[in-house]
């Protein structure tokens, strides 16, 4: 029974033909009810990996079963037992909520009361019922991705397949659907396979996280594991007299090896021990008559797993911050 | 539902056709006094131009939809539903017949209300819905095989003009044997849309001629069932889907 909410990928592989191989032999296992994060920047292969797993692209090598069926023999089973909500909330601006439910519920063979009550019972869920028969043209960016959400549901899929669910949503449209998607599955089994450029959504609704890079997996665990296996807490301190960063640097550097990346003036040490005591740098620190302006602890991210893995930073990293600042400008239109 | 959403997908194939029969109609009245030619009104000659003119226009702006729904995803919604592939194609040339039949009903009553009699009679006017269906279904599965392989609306457009001087390069004002330049007669006479033309004009001013109407159906089941399998194979290639 349980095999049949399982996602399983054995070496797939999707080359273009004037392109590069954008998925390169991927190997991946979710269990049921799991939500499993892909985490990778633009272009590394997530969407493709999707398209793949959903059947709409052909595998140029490799296997994979969702839900118990090969992706390549049996395409119709497959869709039948997944839902999916694209990159983008592919829904036309001239239909109205309802009416996107109801094409929607039509196509995967629901009519008649159970349509009603189905299309009923997801709007309220997504918090669209007000909205229900207003066109499209007029919904938000968050409205739309609900909405999407509902659609994807609405055959009650054992399967859920969201490419980058929340790109471009603000802030509170975001943790809206986190919500939802966390209820899912922990309240009705259903596994979750998202994927996502943002470090947060990864660390918060992921029971596992994938990282995928140039179409290869360079990571996978739980976001802690791979966090703590990979490095430990960074300390950063700025001292109050800028002539005395030789200082701080030379106490720091009795804790962990010096790293770069933070605030100008200040200096940053990566603890060598992963439970580095924070007051035992305090009384060095002291120790030597420094006197700090500021003195800040750093859990490691998915990023420096990311940055540890690949030699670089994930781009969507920087974008989601420029994206939140863009958004705390605009009132949210949820 | 989409369709008539959008008023300027439904005005526009109605009210254009109507108002280039009106300048034709008023303009070239005087060709009815040639010798040879078919009748003495031209409103009645013309009248055929706007069941192909709205055919087209109609299927262009549909297809540019079709094609809005490859770039934005839609279609891969549709895919990733149990449906059958072909079924979606269907439902696409589906909705643009429904639109045809009202837009040549609208063609009629205009022509009815201008002193145009259908010399055919009632029958002739269900022979000529008939005849616009297979019409519309013939360009509709060409400009949906363009969305198709394409997915870009600005290419399914551009299908527009090339359409356009095949209408005008047919005996859409002129019966071809009344056509003076050589080049002109030959081309009309290899064009299909001429069949098109004459096969719905013939159900106006000259009663049942089985042989334009044979004519005209052969050229619009060809142009169908041509665009129907270039349209099937291009969804099969855009659905990659196993």
């Amino acid at each position: 029974m349980e095999r049949e909410n399982s996602i399983e990928a054995h070496g797939l592989v999707r080359e273009f033909k004037k392109g590069p191989r954008a998925v390169d032999g991927i190997d991946l296992r979710v269990e049921p009810g799991e939500i499993y994060g892909f985490l990778g920047p633009n272009g590394a292969g997530k969407s493709t990996t999707v398209h793949m797993l959903t059947t709409l692209l052909p595998p140029t090598a490799g296997t994979a079963t969702v839900a118990g069926f090969d992706v390549v023999k049996e395409g119709p089973k497959v869709r039948k037992a997944i839902g999916a909500a694209l990159q983008e909330a592919a829904l036309d601006p001239f239909l109205t909520g309802r009416e996107h439910l109801r094409l929607q519920t039509t196509m995967h063979g629901i009519t008649g009361e159970e349509r009603r009550r189905r299309s009923d019972e997801l709007l309220t869920r997504v918090g669209l019922t007000e909205a229900a028969d207003r066109k499209i043209k007029g919904y938000s960016g968050g409205m739309k991705r609900r909405l999407d959400l509902a659609l994807a549901l609405v055959h009650r899929p054992r399967i859920l397949f969201l490419d980058e669910p929340t790109t471009g949503l603000d802030v509170q449209s975001r943790t809206a659907l986190w919500v939802e998607v966390g209820r899912l599955a922990k309240e009705e089994g259903v596994t979750v396979f998202l994927t996502t450029q943002y470090l947060e959504e990864a660390d918060v609704l992921a029971d596992r996280v994938g990282i995928i890079d140039h179409g290869t997996i360079v990571a996978e665990g739980t976001p802690e594991r791979l966090k703590s296996e990979i490095s430990s807490s960074t300390v950063e301190a700025v001292p109050a007299d800028p002539d005395q960063r030789g200082a701080v640097a030379s106490v720091l550097e009795r804790f962990g090896e010096q790293t770069t990346g933070y605030g100008p003036g200040s200096v940053a040490v990566q603890l060598s021990s992963p439970n580095g005591n924070l007051t035992e740098i305090v009384r060095a620190l002291d120790a030597e008559g420094v006197v700090l302006s500021q003195l800040q602890i750093h859990e490691p991210t998915l990023d420096d797993v990311f940055l540890a893995k690949t030699g670089r930073h994930l781009e969507g990293s920087g974008d989601e911050e420029e994206q939140e600042q863009e958004l705390e400008a605009e009132p949210a239109q949820v | 539902m989409r369709t008539a959403r959008q008023p300027a997908n439904v005005v526009f194939p109605l009210i254009f056709p109507m108002l280039l029969l009106a300048v034709n109609s008023g303009g070239l009245q005087a060709a009815t006094r040639l010798p040879g030619f078919p009748t003495d009104s031209f409103l009645a000659f013309a009248l055929a131009v706007p069941f192909v003119q709205g055919a087209l226009l109609a299927t262009i702006n549909a297809n540019v939809e079709f094609a809005r729904d490859i770039q934005t995803g839609f279609l891969n919604r549709l895919a990733l539903t149990p449906v059958r592939g072909i079924v979606l194609l269907l439902g696409q040339l589906g909705g643009l017949m429904t639109i045809a039949v009202v837009q040549a009903v609208f063609y009629l009553v205009v022509g009815f209300a201008f002193g145009v009699r259908l010399a055919s009679g009632v029958g002739g006017a269900f022979m000529l819905l008939v005849l616009e269906i297979v019409i519309a279904l013939g360009f509709a599965a060409l400009g949906s095989w363009a969305a198709l392989r394409t997915g870009s609306t600005e290419a399914v457009q551009g299908l527009f003009p090339v359409f356009f001087v095949f209408l005008f390069l047919s005996s859409m004002n002129m019966p071809r044997n009344l056509i003076q330049a050589d080049w002109f007669r030959w081309v009309a006479t290899v064009n299909p849309v001429s069949y098109l033309v004459e096969a719905v004009r013939s159900l106006v001013i000259e009663g049942w001629n089985w042989e334009a109407l044979g004519l005209g159906f052969a050229a619009a089941g060809a142009l169908s069932l041509v665009g129907f399998a270039l349209s099937a194979h291009a969804l099969y290639r855009r659905l990659e889907r196993t």
